[in-house]
């Protein structure tokens, strides 16, 4: 079975929720939109306090090339347009919408029984440029919680030549099942989504890689793609950090992204399942990303689940769904446990990139004391980078930024295999992302 | 929220393995050729590595609890692992007082004079163990008969190593029964007797992956290949004296040898044809301590200059 060839780890899996179907929210009666949900420039809001929005409607358009614009799940009243304080606690711009009674019943019927806006030969007719158009005017950005705007990413220069889309179903951090149960219960939708994305770039080959901890996605996808020529379901190794870019490029077409460029250079275009999923909804249905699926899981949590919510939920609700915050709660983690993100501010909204939220007691949130290095080489052996992550701490941690420089601390993907399988539970990446900023920063003010 | 939340950069979960599991796995993949070595040489194997492992717990308590003051870390197992493969390294009838010095030398200087656990140069053992080589040269070479005497101690019959015998051309290497360096049953130090045993306990580091196949097998290959090349039986040179020992238990110390698996390998050859030099031109019969020794003080070297292939830098077109 193909992985990827250099390190990775095998942390426990931990997918408590991988039987747990689907579990549809209703609509909340507000929301909180954050402009920047996304990597690149915030979106611009062109709605006002009192305006009237419904489900659907653009609330803040694209602030630039690399950015998105924010939709409404809700029709209702413009609240206002303030900041929020985001799940790090710090205040950010965003709208707020609220419900109308009448508009409450009115969208919850719209979402149950959405109507396709595009027929079969309709959707057959779309020009590569015109699916990237549907894409950019629905908001959709990488799902796999990098959140980089899809449709930039389906725009490379033109010095490079698409020859095939990876569709990242890896899954590779502990616990999170979304894009598992996803491909289960919408297998016909996510491989629709697949083809509109390569024929947005010009392909006619696309190559979905699966970790073989999914069995049965696999064998579903692969039934339902019997005789296709055009898609085709690549099982992996269980390993992680499969589901980093280039991890996954050399994956499944062997060719390793040169150090520095693009991953385009290899000529593969990489998205997530979700987002092909959540192209298929705004090509088929005309409807923008304004919801999404999240795991709210942990060990101690009562009723763990993958939910289907509104962007823009308060993440409370999220975690009331899955029977509320245990007793002795010590971290709450956006995302997966090993790239995840602390969340202090639970009262936040959840956002375009929430693919996850992971809750630990607090026994499981601390951390081990650190003992001395011991040399044993473990993380040399696990760098997917080949990179000596011993030495890039240390230098971090001298400030021989100019060592790190050159020992290529700019290549950190910032996986976390270093700090996981450290016996001596050293903070590795810690220092090394203190390094890698500084260094990244040393190297733009060169340049300016 | 009545509770604080922890914040904290990722990864947030973490290997169940630990300094000490390593160590204490390092301790039970020596446990096969402990028991060979009791059992070939009796009460007075006990009493060596009994000696050398209380010696060198007790000297790293001393110094961490009275000259460093800070906490002491016995049950990490580091002490312990010392002093077992230095006690694997005497031959069984070395008195006490001796066995008491090296295990001193052993984590005083070896270890514990540049910091502590993970920042020696020197394999603490080996130091130990030359240290004594150098001070008491006839105590350290002459070796128990295996299986004679195994109830009296010291006072046992002894006997030159094959590897001495060989170099002062006692035998011929064409008599040398090799069925015995596989089982054990010849002159030696404690724990390098038994090559079955050794491989045993190599196969168990392997299996709970405390350490990779590179350093030993890239020594055993190396030392094969070159005593073959100068017409040394290969055979006896492996399964005699202190390379299999040193090849799975001594040279494979994290803290001394290199990180990069490239550099385990050329660490490793280099052990071998030094060992195989040395025992083949030097004045020693043995060449495994010095030549491990020897490759200590070069693994900063092979850590700065070689490197792993870095992704995504070894393949630009």
């Amino acid at each position: 079975m193909k992985t990827f060839s250099k390190g990775g780890v095998h942390p426990p899996e931990q997918k408590l929720t991988a039987g747990n179907e689907i579990i549809t929210l209703d609509l909340p009666g507000e929301v909180t939109l954050m402009l920047g949900q996304h990597i690149g420039a915030p979106a611009k809001p062109v709605v006002a306090k009192g305006d009237k929005v419904k489900r659907g409607d653009v609330i803040a358009e694209a602030g630039g090339f690399v950015s998105a614009p924010v939709h409404t799940p809700i029709s209702g009243t413009v609240v206002k347009v303030d900041t929020v304080k985001n799940q790090q606690g710090l205040a950010v711009p965003a709208v707020y919408i609220k419900a109308d009674a009448d508009d409450a019943a009115a969208d919850a019927e719209a979402r149950k029984n959405a109507k396709p806006a595009r027929t079969d030969a309709e959707i057959a007719a779309l020009q590569a440029g015109e699916i990237k158009d549907i894409i950019k005017g629905a908001g959709i950005v990488g799902l796999g919680g990098a959140t980089f705007p899809t449709h930039v990413k389906l725009s490379p220069p033109p010095e490079f030549k698409p020859e095939v889309v990876i569709i990242n179903a890896v899954e590779c951090e502990p616990y999170i099942t979304a894009d598992h149960r996803l491909m289960l219960e919408h297998p016909d939708e996510v491989i629709e989504g697949v083809r509109l994305l390569a024929r947005s770039v010009g392909v006619n080959r696309a190559v979905i890689g699966i970790e073989s901890n999914k069995p049965d996605a696999i064998a579903l996808l692969q039934e339902k793609l019997a005789g296709a020529t055009d898609v085709e379901v690549c099982p992996l190794k269980v390993k992680y950090p499969q589901g980093g870019e280039k991890q996954l490029i050399e994956a499944v077409i062997g060719r390793e992204v040169p150090s520095g460029a693009l991953p385009i250079a290899t000529g593969a275009v990489v998205q997530n399942v979700a987002t092909a999923y959540a192209v298929h909804r705004a090509v088929r249905y005309g409807e923008p990303l304004m919801e999404r699926i999240a795991t709210v899981t942990g060990p101690g949590v009562a009723k763990p689940g993958n939910f289907l919510f509104a962007i823009g939920t308060p993440l409370t609700t999220l975690i009331e769904a899955a029977g509320g915050l245990p007793e002795d709660t010590g971290k709450v983690i956006g995302g997966g446990p090993m790239m995840g993100r602390t969340i202090s501010n639970l009262d936040s909204p959840a956002v375009k990139g929430t693919s996850a939220l992971l809750i630990f007691s607090q026994g499981e949130a601390q951390r081990r004391p650190i003992e001395n290095c011991i040399r044993c080489a473990k993380c040399v052996d696990v760098c997917p980078m080949g990179l000596e992550p011993y030495l890039l701490s240390t230098l971090s941690r001298l400030k021989r930024w100019d060592d790190a420089e050159a020992e290529k601390i700019v290549n950190c993907i910032e996986c976390g295999s270093c700090s996981f399988i450290c016996p001596a539970s050293r903070p590795l990446l810690d220092f090394i992302r203190l390094g890698k900023a500084t260094v990244m920063a040393n190297i733009r003010s060169r340049k300016s | 929220m009545q509770q604080l939340l922890f914040i904290s950069p990722s990864p947030h979960v973490h290997t169940s393995n630990t300094v000490s599991r390593c160590m204490w796995n390092v301790v039970i993949a020596l446990v096969p050729a402990l028991l060979c070595a009791l059992y070939f040489f009796g009460i007075g194997a006990a009493i060596v590595i009994a000696t050398s492992v209380v010696g060198c717990v007790l000297t790293e308590y001393l110094i961490t609890r009275f000259m460093l003051r800070q906490p002491a870390q016995i049950g990490n197992g580091a002490a312990i692992l010392t002093g077992v493969l230095l006690g694997f390294n005497l031959p069984s009838n070395l008195p006490v007082w001796i066995v008491l010095i090296g295990s001193v030398v052993a984590i005083g200087i070896g270890k514990m004079a540049f910091g502590g656990l993970g920042c020696n140069i020197f394999n603490p053992a080996l130091v130990g163990r030359v240290f004594l080589l150098l001070s008491f040269p006839v105590q350290m070479t002459t070796w128990p008969e295996p299986l004679v005497n195994t109830t009296s101690y010291p006072d046992a019959t002894t006997g030159a190593t094959i590897l001495s015998q060989l170099k002062m051309g006692l035998i011929d290497p064409k008599n040398v029964d090799l069925l015995n360096g596989l089982t054990g049953q010849m002159g030696g130090s404690l724990g390098e007797v038994s090559a079955i045993a050794l491989l045993i306990g190599f196969i168990y580091l392997l299996c709970t992956r405390v350490i990779t196949w590179h350093i030993p097998v890239s020594i055993v290959v190396v030392a094969a290949a070159f005593s073959f090349c100068i017409g040394v039986d290969p055979c006896v040179e492996i399964l005699s004296g202190g390379l299999l020992l040193g090849a799975i238990f001594m040279a494979t110390d994290y803290v001394t040898s290199p990180m990069s698996h490239r550099g385990m390998l050329v660490y490793g050859a280099l052990i071998g044809l030094i060992t195989i030099i040395i025992r083949q031109w030097g004045a020693y019969p043995e060449g495994m301590s010095f030549a491990i020794l020897l490759m200590n003080g070069f693994t900063p070297l092979i850590n700065r200059y070689i490197k792993p292939a870095k992704f995504g830098e070894r393949s630009k077109k």
